[in-house]
């Protein structure tokens, strides 16, 4: 294994935490809004504040954590994907930021003002399509190089039914995600009506995930026939993948076992994310730059391989510890006990 | 847009979300640290009071803490949106502590989660406490990794440079540069000192506006003695930063002082104006340049007419420098007086024109913060990298940076105006008559 497939799997697992995590607290936000509107938020509103409360800044470093490693590890993304993606990530970040403040704002200054609920949870749903367009320029055909500067396309971008399904896509599975997680969380906490509703929302939004995730592999066989065979040749990842997700469906449409349920559910999304990682190597952007040509120099990729060993050895116990308190603690999840300053 | 657009609006953006991220970045350094110092004091004295205080800090940090996340994250991409070529170059060699400060950003988030939410459940205040102590510093450590990373920019090292590319690279020589120490320790340290004077502000104006409390007392009284102590350090390593600047990086230094003529025996310049290149209205005092460069009066200052033209950094870095001085010493004078007069029982603390700039004290050191980083940024113009790149060949090619301005320039109103209605309403809502109040029916009794 070398250095650079090294760097990138780092990279890749803590994108992977984020499009879970993040997935989990952007549709517990949609799920809480669109309850609000419909007037039955009394059903969901604690279950999600709970859950949310403790966790929602560290959800946000998982992303920092990536863009500040892929810089580092390859340090020549910088130069085309910063300069291109200045409009859609800045975009992001005003909705992550409009998200995470409000969130503190709320929590802690005054309870629900209906408009804010609504805003949360509708920013919830674009920060994940403008974060996916990334997914979408490293398949190629939309940056031109123009005097030695890449330039991005954007009607070409817009226009690309690519886009729109890894939008519908990243829509979808955030929903699934977050619902199948909550149902998990709710029949723990032993709310009953929470649990019903939740598991009807899994349900709902299986099938659009499913379905966008097949339609994506199409696509891609005529927009980039190179990356298509390559993911045919992992035909097998992307088919236990799928059986996982029949057996997280079977299990909620039986009402047994969540814990197991959503269990299947990272599997799942964790073959199919590792197998379209594969399968896009070697390039971070088609055609122009691979892992290869863009990775730092061997002593910084030492250094920070080193760092991040010795980073998760601090990080992982204290991860345990904050779960151990909130997630799997039968009070706090209960509601028994709040406690918050 | 043309380039030199981009490269102005991309000067803009970021100055902007800097000078905004700061205020809410160095709260977050600081008031760990003071939760922490309260927490252990009402240990330790055995006096809920502090311990209300840690509570009541605590919980106003979080919003202020959320505001500091969301443009640090802001500022972080920023860096590779706006500066894709320098942060091409630059990534190569300092990766390293960018990589680590989101490690310590990552250990202070999860352990401000659990502290923050655990509140009653140990019967053992201690137990809390040692939640803290991360939290602490975690907030210490991402300001120590990201100054290093600024520092880097003003002296960098640890590659060596051939035909455009970068060879030999020893991430931890970078890291360790010469401009490390000085850096890292007046940023943590003045971090520290605005924390407890923003903290002591508050309590000031509760007493002033009625509430004559004892919890408020000892709230002021604890801050104005950690104030004290941090701004006597920050004068400290002040002292030693002017004279890393006369051996590393002079023309810092000699725009900063309106040095002109290399010479010795120098004079420190203090206040005044520029007019058509003249010096007018300035105290001038003799030798103490000497001394603040070298540690002697007779030694020789660099001055300007050593730099080249096209290298010389703006001239206004002078009031910068001033104003950062003027306040930091009367923030230590203002505290000195206190704790004396507090410890002598004289009455002049009790008067109201002498809390009005207690009140003061924490906007000021607020104001300071901004003063001395523009003053350091500025004073390292025409380079973003010294001596290897120069700022313009760094920006973004994109046309849009205009449009992204107007954007972030409404999402920190927002957020400014935000922050500051919600602190105001949580504190109003739950004064702290009203708290104590709360607890002493639920402990039953021992709550003064």
């Amino acid at each position: 294994m070398t250095l650079e497939i090294v760097g990138l799997s780092v990279l890749w697992i803590f994108l992977f935490g984020y499009l879970i995590i993040g997935s989990i607290d952007f549709g517990a936000g949609f799920f809480n809004a669109y309850n609000t509107l419909t007037r039955r938020d009394h059903i969901l509103t604690n279950i999600i504040e709970r859950y949310l409360s403790p966790v929602w800044e560290v959800t946000n470093v998982f992303l920092v954590f990536f863009f500040v490693g892929i810089i580092g590890f390859f340090p020549k993304t910088a130069f085309y994907y910063g300069t291109t993606l200045l409009v859609p990530a800045s975009i992001a970040i005003i909705l992550l930021a409009i998200r995470g403040s409000y969130y503190a704002f709320a929590m802690y200054g005054s309870y629900g003002h209906k408009g804010y609920t609504f805003m949360y949870g509708l920013s919830g749903l674009f920060i994940p399509a403008s974060l996916s367009i990334v997914l979408t320029i490293s398949e190629g055909g939309f940056i031109s190089m123009v005097n030695d500067h890449p330039v991005l396309d954007y009607w070409k971008l817009f226009t690309s039914p690519l886009t729109w399904s890894i939008v519908v896509l990243s829509i979808a599975a955030l929903l699934y995600i977050s619902a199948v997680f909550l149902t998990w969380y709710a029949n723990k906490a032993g709310d009953q009506s929470a649990t019903e509703l939740l598991r009807k929302y899994s349900l709902i939004w299986a099938l659009p995930t499913i379905i966008t995730a097949g339609g994506i592999i199409f696509e891609l066989r005529g927009h980039n026939p190179e990356h298509y065979a390559r993911i045919l040749d992992l035909w097998w990842v992307f088919g236990i993948s799928f059986l996982m997700f029949v057996g997280t469906v079977w299990l909620i449409l039986k009402r047994k076992n969540y814990g197991l349920a959503f269990g299947l559910l990272t599997g799942q999304f964790a073959l199919a994310f590792f197998g379209y990682g594969i399968s896009h190597y070697p390039y971070l952007l088609y055609p122009y730059l691979t892992i290869y040509d863009s990775f730092t120099n061997e002593a910084m990729a030492i250094a920070l391989i080193v760092a991040f060993i010795a980073g998760l050895g601090l990080l992982l116990p204290s991860l345990y510890l904050l779960l151990r308190l909130f997630l799997f603690n039968k009070d706090y999840v209960r509601g028994n006990k709040d406690n918050h300053a | 847009m043309g380039n030199e657009e981009a490269v102005f609006f991309s000067r803009v953006l970021t100055e902007l979300t800097l000078s905004f991220h700061i205020i809410y970045a160095t709260i977050g350094v600081g008031i760990p640290l003071m939760i922490m110092i309260a927490q252990w004091v009402g240990i330790k004295k055995n006096d809920e009071h502090y311990i209300l205080l840690a509570r009541r800090w605590a919980r106003g940090f979080v919003i202020t803490v959320a505001v500091g996340v969301v443009t640090g994250t802001a500022i972080g991409l920023q860096l590779s949106l706006l500066w894709p070529n320098f942060m091409e170059l630059a990534g190569n060699v300092i990766a390293l502590p960018l990589f680590m400060e989101t490690f310590a950003f990552f250990f202070e988030a999860i352990f401000l989660g659990i502290y923050l939410y655990t509140w009653d459940r140990f019967e053992n205040q201690k137990k809390h406490l040692l939640l803290l102590i991360p939290v602490a510093v975690g907030a210490s450590f991402s300001a120590v990794f990201i100054t290093i990373v600024n520092a880097f920019m003003n002296a960098p090292q640890g590659f060596d440079l051939v035909d455009g590319e970068l060879i030999n690279i020893n991430p931890l020589l970078a890291m360790f540069n010469p401009a490390m120490p000085t850096k890292v320790a007046h940023v943590v340290v003045t971090a520290y000192m605005t924390a407890a004077f923003v903290l002591a502000s508050i309590a000031a104006y509760r007493l002033l506006r009625g509430s004559n409390h004892v919890y408020h007392k000892k709230a002021l009284f604890l801050t104005m003695k950690l104030g004290l102590i941090f701004s006597i350090a920050t004068a400290i390593i002040g002292d030693f930063s002017g004279k890393y600047l006369a051996e590393y990086q002079p023309e810092k230094l000699a725009a900063a002082e309106w040095h002109f003529e290399t010479e010795e025996n120098a004079s420190l310049v203090m206040y005044g104006v520029l007019d058509d290149g003249e010096v007018k209205y300035a105290i001038k005092i003799p030798y103490a340049l000497s001394i603040l460069a070298h540690g002697d009066p007779f030694s020789e200052v660099k001055g300007l007419d050593q730099v080249p033209d096209d290298e010389e950094p703006p001239l206004y870095i002078h009031y910068l420098f001033d104003m950062m001085v003027t306040i930091g010493m009367w923030l230590a004078f203002l505290s000195a007086v206190y704790v004396f007069a507090v410890w002598r029982k004289w009455s002049i603390v009790q008067t109201k024109w002498f809390r009005w700039l207690l009140v003061a004290s924490g906007p000021l050191a607020v104001l300071a913060i901004e003063f001395g980083w523009w003053l350091a940024e500025v004073g390292r113009q025409p380079w973003i990298l010294r001596k290897i790149m120069r700022v313009e060949d760094a920006a973004t090619t994109s046309g849009q940076v205009d449009l992204m301005l107007v954007l972030f320039a409404g999402l920190y109103l927002i957020l400014g105006v935000g922050s500051v209605v919600i602190l105001r309403r949580m504190f109003k809502k739950n004064p702290v008559e009203q708290e104590i109040e709360d607890r002493r029916k639920e402990k039953g009794g021992d709550f003064v």
